[in-house]
């Protein structure tokens, strides 16, 4: 694929969002015409695409995908997140019947997933209006840093700050793997359709975006903003993991604006009191002595 | 041995409504910051994703009205190296009421 003007790439402040939340949302970014012909190719089937094939080699079988992930808006997300040519983890069209009844339990894809410097990336592209009732899905701001595995968070109905996602037609949010998520019920006699993709990243994840804005101050306000549901001794561990994700993504291991890694992890070495007042130097001149 | 029929219809008729709570901090009193319940009634169908309102600003106003805790989450040190991991939500409080049915 080729490689995305870089004004369709996310700016810095996007990206800062991203690491915050675990999530970026671009309303109505496919075209209607698209939208218009994407439930019958998503009732239709997309074909099957084994693990680890690079996207350029994925959607042969599929010019729909193929085209809805060389939208500009679209490949400049990817690009800022995975970076050039990532493969193809899974795909899956997702159907909420109308009126079926049950929601999925809060959860994380795939298993347990802690790389502190790598994360993989899901597209999820909602062809129609989608309404409260419809059931859109579930998301929980800023949870895709918890460590935890799958749908063990089944417990948790409603999280205070949770997204139920409402959105025009054409929308794409692009979520973090790590991101507590779920269908939620179709209380509406229409069904609702969303189609994803996993996207693998093939190379290190740093610097992929526009760059213009990396010391923007709204990078700070974005990397510190806290979510209503984080207690409060918690919430100040999510901007330490937080920070240091960002400090992996920009290959700058001093930015710390509010000093959470900073402050824990000084350990200054020099010393400063008097040789007498010293037991590491006492000790030394004993040692010297015998 | 069979029951005297008094007893067996106050059990048969008794169900356990639950309510779970996640509050800011570890103090009852703090504010939900999460939310789930289940209906042993049958009555009604509480799910994932059903609400964005809390159904008490705190757990103390559960048990105000009427809610009867029956267990609290431990307070638990990290595990060393682990000081700085998030996980599960820490202060998970469970509540009941017993309904007559």
């Amino acid at each position: 694929m080729p490689h995305p003007h870089q004004k369709n790439l996310l700016t810095s402040v996007q990206m800062a969002h991203f690491v915050a939340t675990g999530s970026l949302r671009m309303d109505a970014v496919v075209p209607d015409e698209m939208n218009q012909q994407a439930i019958e190719v998503l009732k239709a089937g997309i074909p099957g695409v084994p693990y680890g094939t690079p996207l350029s080699e994925a959607f042969v079988d599929s010019e729909f995908v193929q085209r809805l992930v060389q939208l500009p808006e679209v490949a400049g997300a990817i690009h800022s997140l995975v970076g050039p040519e990532p493969t193809v983890d899974h795909h899956a069209v997702h159907i909420r019947k109308a009126n079926e009844g049950e929601a999925q339990n809060l959860h994380g894809d795939a298993i347990i997933d802690v790389r502190p410097d790598a994360f993989d990336v899901q597209l999820m592209y909602y062809p129609q209006d989608v309404t409260l009732e419809m059931g859109g899905t579930l998301s929980v701001p800023g949870s895709h840093l918890r460590r935890t595995n799958e749908s063990d968070t089944g417990r948790y109905q409603n999280l205070l700050g949770q997204t139920r996602l409402v959105c025009p037609a054409g929308t794409v949010q692009f979520l973090h793997h790590g991101i507590w998520h779920g269908g939620r019920k179709n209380d509406s006699d229409i069904d609702r359709y969303m189609f994803k993709i996993r996207f693998n990243p093939t190379v290190r994840q740093v610097r992929l975006w526009n760059l213009e804005d990396l010391y923007d101050e709204e990078v700070a306000r974005e990397l510190d903003q806290s979510f209503p549901w984080y207690e409060n001794a918690t919430g100040r561990l999510e901007k330490y993991n937080r920070i240091k994700l960002w400090q992996a993504l920009t290959g700058d291991d001093t930015f710390d604006p509010e000093f959470w890694v900073t402050r824990v992890s000084n350990r200054p070495q020099r010393v400063v009191a008097q040789r007498s007042l010293n037991p590491h130097a006492a000790r030394h001149a004993t040692k010297e002595m015998a | 041995m069979t029951a005297p029929a008094t007893e067996t219809s106050q059990q048969t008729t008794v169900r356990q409504q639950v309510l779970v709570l996640y509050l800011a901090s570890s103090a009852l009193d703090a504010r939900v910051v999460g939310w789930s319940t289940y209906d042993g009634t049958g009555q009604t169908h509480p799910t994932t994703g059903d609400s964005d309102v809390p159904p008490y600003a705190t757990g103390l106003d559960a048990l105000k009205d009427g809610w009867r805790l029956f267990q609290a989450a431990q307070l638990l040190p990290p595990f060393p190296g682990h000081e700085y991991d998030v996980s599960f939500l820490k202060h998970e409080f469970f509540f009941e009421k017993l309904v007559t049915v």
